[in-house]
């Protein structure tokens, strides 16, 4: 592999274990919290409450993933 | 200085002296058994590379990308990342995770680097002797530093950013960099003493609450009081880890982890 190539993978894998690492749950939360933010951007009071609810719901449901892969 | 402003310059300062503590045990490591030259040269250079990629990527995303696109993207980058924080100190602090061990990281890497037992002790002593070069204590202090500051500089990035305080963003980096020099100057090879579960547990708090905030902002949500409610969201994300981490407490091992222990079947 050229050193282009090499520098191209790696460049990669940092950016797959930015993003997913060990809990791609959160990545897919992360998704699903931009598409929410960008649906309800007009609804104000429903995003504000929404919005914090989807990061708590995501972030309770990966720690006890993690719980049970410990 | 607004509200945000300085819960900004906070979060940029803690996430840095954290990923700092690390990249300082790698570089003692390489300096006490390589020699010190190599390994200080090494961390400049990753420095130096480092504030490059600051000045080289920060500056055109601010000056080139829309506003409002750059926060959502930016946004959501730091909620990635705020939330993988806070899931593991939370884990951490409920002891389902092992805590992150600068001593024993340190002890790897020297054990790592005497390699070769005393023809390497012999060699070393000679290269802090005559302050000569060592390509391996040079290359392990400047993957050291280069690698845990990529999350820094992230980071600042995203941050200085989406705020349009790159300079401040940086300047807090640059402080926390040398904070904890000073302070692993003073401790020696203390560097366990610090906290650093409680300082990533109050980062993660941070960034997921800039995270929240800024991807609202980009796609035209209007929160309540403006900046005002980046204190509401820290408020929030911190009484959630806290709840969450007694729960875990309470809760106890997986079924998993104590079949493990037991011997019986996981």
């Amino acid at each position: 592999m050229t050193s282009v190539g090499r520098a191209l993978g790696a460049f990669g894998r940092f950016w797959k274990d930015f993003l997913i690492g060990d809990a791609p749950e959160l990545f897919v939360g992360t998704l699903v919290f931009v598409g929410a933010a960008l649906a309800f951007r007009h609804h104000g009071d429903v995003a504000v409450v929404l919005l914090p609810l989807i990061v708590i719901v995501f972030l309770g449901g990966s720690v006890f993933r993690g719980r049970a892969r410990s | 200085m607004t509200t945000s402003t300085v819960v900004l310059a906070l979060a940029v300062f803690g996430a840095s002296a954290v990923e700092m503590v690390e990249a300082l045990t790698i570089v003692v490591a390489s300096g006490v058994t390589r020699g010190w030259r190599s390994a200080i040269e090494g961390t400049l250079a990753a420095v130096a590379v480092l504030a490059a990629l600051v000045v080289a990527v920060g500056i055109p995303l601010a000056r080139l990308v829309p506003i409002n696109v750059l926060r959502v993207v930016i946004g959501a980058l730091l909620l990635v990342l705020g939330l993988d924080w806070l899931r593991k100190a939370v884990l951490r602090a409920s002891g389902h995770k092992a805590l992150h061990d600068e001593d024993a990281i340190y002890a790897r890497t020297v054990e790592d680097l005497s390699g070769g037992g005393a023809t390497a002790a012999r060699a070393a002593a000679q290269s802090w002797r005559h302050g000569r070069r060592d390509a391996t204590g040079f290359t392990v202090a400047f993957k050291g530093v280069f690698l845990e500051g990529m999350e820094v500089v992230l980071i600042v990035i995203t941050l200085g950013t989406s705020s349009g305080h790159l300079a401040l963003a940086a300047a807090a980096a640059g402080a926390a960099a040398v904070v904890v020099c000073i302070v692993g100057a003073l401790v020696a090879r203390q560097l366990s003493e610090i906290p650093e579960n409680s300082l990533k547990l109050a980062v993660g708090v941070m960034l997921t609450s800039f995270g929240v905030f800024w991807v609202g902002e980009g796609a035209g949500v209007r929160w309540p009081g403006s900046d005002l409610m980046i204190l509401v969201l820290v408020g929030v994300f911190a009484t959630t880890a806290a709840v969450l981490s007694l729960a875990m407490r309470r809760i106890g091992p997986s079924r998993r982890r104590v079949a493990l222990r037991t011997g019986g079947p996981s």
